[in-house]
């Protein structure tokens, strides 16, 4: 009793420090399904005033903020498209942290996956110019097999 | 006194740089013996200089020294000396001494080991490299004076970002600087052989000491990164896609791509064009990412003061340095192609695909870090868009996976030429164990984490495919010789194996937390506890502990469960000075995962405890730490320390040759 009464103590002493960044309540939704839909929608949602966060991560108020609206749309009956095109009508495309797939950002997405391409056609194009190169000259069977095995050998070494 | 020595020091590197410069390049096109050895003189002197330059202004911050404006802004009093010797490289300036005390290590380690290398080579890399000195010394001096006076001097100072209070800074920014300021020896080298239009075996036998050397130190300086943003920030993130992360990763990944395409080179004669470009590209994306650091255009958790005047400055350099190390390249490179042959299936291929999967991923890291720039110039400020973690999940993760698929295969196989079925044969122990992984993977991680499980498999098929590689070497002779083998094996198969095998573990720890990963919210009173995760967490204490220069809400709480029985201490800090709060999450880490504590808020009589369990996140970090010990290991190999054959003769005759 005593051990609670100095931890008490050591409490109310914290009370007097000075307040913290964000004592906003967090509230979740009574729905487990609801909350975890809620929960994924918070982690794809940019917090506006931060550096480079989601609503889920942030400690500002906004975020907490923004966090409960999307509950209420949510427990309102909203889908998750429905709750982002809400928050993009308030905040833009900016609020998104997977940007939309359009004329602006068809680069952005498509990107990547041509880089490989362009990049596995260049490859191919000079594994066959290497190869037409090698070819001037074709091996017997035994040269081929005496030169693998030396291969081998120089690999072990 | 001790900064103005610290000002003069540094206008005197900045001159030698120049005359550096102006040696190295003309030493090597005249085959000048006298100035060739005076652009060696000059890089070890330069050294000397930078590094009393920086010695001097540490010695402002531990004095400390307010009078020093840079001293004021970022240290008090107050604050313990080992941060304020860190706060040394705290602040744009600062780190940016650190840049070029980096640059001129670099330069003369180059001065140092390169004497059995073609001198006129190692001349005129010591030129490229000067000049780059002198551009960063010169933008410290007229931009970034570290040493500038306030007078009156101020009795105390302004606080260093109590973010920054850490361990984390003692270590990590140079670490990282001499990972990525490290990849200007490849540039140099680069450019170098490029003047003097000759990039042979030798070359690539000397070239890969620099870039693993970089690279391991890159490798340490993100794992250490990271992990320090796990227990700093205070919800157990590691990996935040953030900006100027992303700056040290695209290094990474476009080194890790040189680290291999070099070896082709060295052990074939092949991709030597490929090579010579990586290295102009890999410094190339270190600078970009210098820019994005201080330039301001990006917002980020680590973005210094920014300042778009000196961001023009360090882009305008960064688009000057890569354009002409391309032209010169584009100038000389077609005339530097080789002979040498090898069919699609073979380890020369298996790198090219590597390669070709590791630039694609680099370009994704690219694009989605410069992209909303992009939007944002070309709309003139209209649409501002945020690339985020989802996105590099559906970008960025699909290309890694068939990269971690292919690395396995890579040492198994034959140089030129091999078979597919062959090399499958050969892979059959691991390819088992990764079909266990596997289906162990479906049932702990759920069916519907299908990257998660993807990743898994492949992590383990990583660690089995690497253990493969040595067991198969140490049984290849039968029974007798497996002793003398296992201590017969060369550091470079050690190195390959742990590098393999900690990329294996990093992916298993990333799946695993990613899929697994739950969190907790509770008030909790003194001695009430709550259940979480085959835990019961009990409050035990909370008190208020002074600090040196911080006041802290200490928590200590107890947690119990199956084999475990201990404390963890959480705190929360307060600095007055700048009046900012910090956390300092309690972590339970074990080999099974993190047991991770955040102290929130107070709410009436109780505090709120936030708790994440972490499954096998520890595996993160210490698969960055195996890989960069397989990395430092290499550098011990025979091989690579002897280096070039060298020429015995004495520079003398370099002048007579033709």
């Amino acid at each position: 009793m005593k051990r609670a009464a100095l931890i008490l103590t050591a409490l109310i002493l914290m009370a007097s420090a000075p307040p913290p960044p964000a004592p906003v309540e967090d509230r979740p939704l009574a729905d487990p399904a609801q909350e975890a839909r809620a929960q994924a929608i918070h982690e794809s949602l940019r917090c506006v005033v931060c550096q480079n966060e989601s609503i889920a991560e942030s400690g500002a108020v906004l975020a907490a903020d923004l966090r409960q609206v999307v509950r209420e749309r949510v427990s309102a009956g909203d889908s998750d498209k429905e709750v982002r095109a809400f928050m993009v009508e308030r905040y833009g495309d900016f609020v998104l942290l997977k940007p939309p797939f359009e004329a602006a950002t068809w680069l952005l997405w498509l990107g990547p996956f041509a880089v490989v391409l362009i990049g596995a056609g260049a490859v191919f194009a000079y594994l066959r110019r290497r190869r037409s190169a090698g070819e001037a000259t074709p091996l017997t069977r035994e040269e081929r097999a005496r030169l693998d095995a030396l291969l081998a050998e120089e690999d072990e070494a | 006194m001790i900064a103005e020595i610290g000002h003069l020091a540094l206008i005197l590197a900045f001159l030698l740089a120049l005359v550096q410069a102006a040696m190295g390049l003309s030493g090597g096109a005249r085959r000048d013996s006298r100035l060739m050895a005076g652009a060696r003189a000059s890089a070890l002197f330069q050294l000397l200089f930078v590094a009393m330059a920086f010695v001097a202004l540490a010695i402002c911050y531990l004095i400390p020294d307010f009078s020093v404006a840079l001293v004021q802004q970022h240290s008090h009093s107050t604050q313990p000396w080992p941060y304020r010797l860190a706060a040394t490289w705290g602040s744009h300036e600062g780190s940016l001494l650190l840049w070029v005390l980096i640059l001129a290590i670099y330069g003369a380690a180059a001065a140092l080991f390169g004497r059995r290398l073609r001198p006129t080579l190692v001349s005129r890399m010591l030129g490229v490299q000067a000049l780059i000195a002198a551009a960063f010394l010169g933008f410290a001096l007229f931009t970034s004076n570290p040493f500038l006076r306030l007078h009156p001097a101020p009795l105390d100072g302004a606080e260093l970002n109590p973010l920054l209070q850490d361990p984390g800074l003692v270590l990590h920014p140079p670490l990282l600087y001499l990972g990525y300021v490290g990849f200007s020896a490849a540039f140099s080298l680069a450019a170098a052989a490029l003047i003097e239009g000759r990039a042979d075996m030798a070359f690539a036998r000397w070239l890969r000491p620099w870039i693993i050397a970089a690279w391991s130190a890159l490798t340490l300086g993100i794992a250490l990164g990271s992990w320090w943003a796990y227990y700093e920030l205070g919800w157990g993130g590691w990996w935040f896609w953030d900006p100027v992360e992303n700056a040290s990763l695209m290094p990474w990944l476009a080194g890790t791509a040189l680290l291999h395409s070099a070896i082709v080179l060295e052990k074939r004669g092949a991709l030597i064009s490929w090579t010579l470009l990586l290295s102009i590209l890999t410094f190339s994306l270190s600078l970009l990412g210098t820019f994005l650091v201080r330039s301001g255009v990006l917002t980020s958790v680590h973005a210094f003061a920014v300042d778009p005047a000196r961001g023009t400055a360090i882009l305008g350099f960064t688009v000057l340095a890569t354009g002409a190390a391309l032209a010169l390249y584009g100038w000389r490179a077609p005339s530097m192609q080789t002979g040498a042959v090898f069919s699609p299936v073979s380890r020369e291929a298996g790198l090219a695909l590597n390669n070709l999967f590791l630039m694609a991923a680099t370009a994704t890291v690219f694009l989605g870090t410069f992209y909303p720039v992009f939007v944002e110039v070309l709309s003139q400020g209209q649409d501002r868009i945020s690339v985020g973690p989802p996105y590099y999940a559906i970008t960025f993760v699909p290309l890694v996976l068939p990269l971690l698929a292919i690395v396995a295969y890579g040492p198994m196989l034959n140089w030129k030429r091999d078979s597919l079925k062959a090399v499958t044969g050969r892979l059959k122990w691991p390819l088992l164990i990764a079909a266990l992984a596997l289906v162990v993977a479906i049932f702990t991680l759920g069916p519907s984490h299908v990257l998660q499980i993807l990743g898994a498999t492949l992590g383990v098929w990583l660690i089995a495919g690497s253990a493969w590689v040595l067991v198969r070497r140490w049984t290849a002779a039968g029974r007798d010789e497996i002793g003398w083998r296992i201590r017969k094996t060369p550091p470079a198969v050690w190195a390959l194996c742990l590098a393999h095998a900690g990329l294996g573990m990093t992916a298993l720890g990333i799946a695993s937390v990613t899929a697994l990963e739950t969190e907790t919210v509770a008030t909790l009173t003194p001695g009430q506890s709550v259940d979480f995760a085959g835990r019961r967490m009990t409050l035990t204490g909370a008190e208020i502990v002074e600090g040196p220069n911080y006041r802290a809400e200490r928590v200590i709480l107890h947690a119990t469960g199956p084999g475990v029985n201990r404390e963890i201490i959480s705190e929360r800090r307060f600095y007055p000075v700048t009046g900012t709060w910090t956390t300092e999450a309690g972590i339970d880490l074990t080999p099974l995962g993190a047991y991770y504590v955040s102290v929130g808020e107070r709410r009436g009589d109780g505090v709120v405890i936030r708790a994440w369990n972490h499954p096998m996140v520890g595996w993160i970090w210490w698969g960055g730490l195996v890989m960069a010990f397989g990395g430092a290991l290499s550098l011990a190999d025979r091989r690579l320390r002897l280096a070039a054959p060298a020429p015995r003769a004495p520079a003398k005759t370099a002048e007579a040759a033709p």
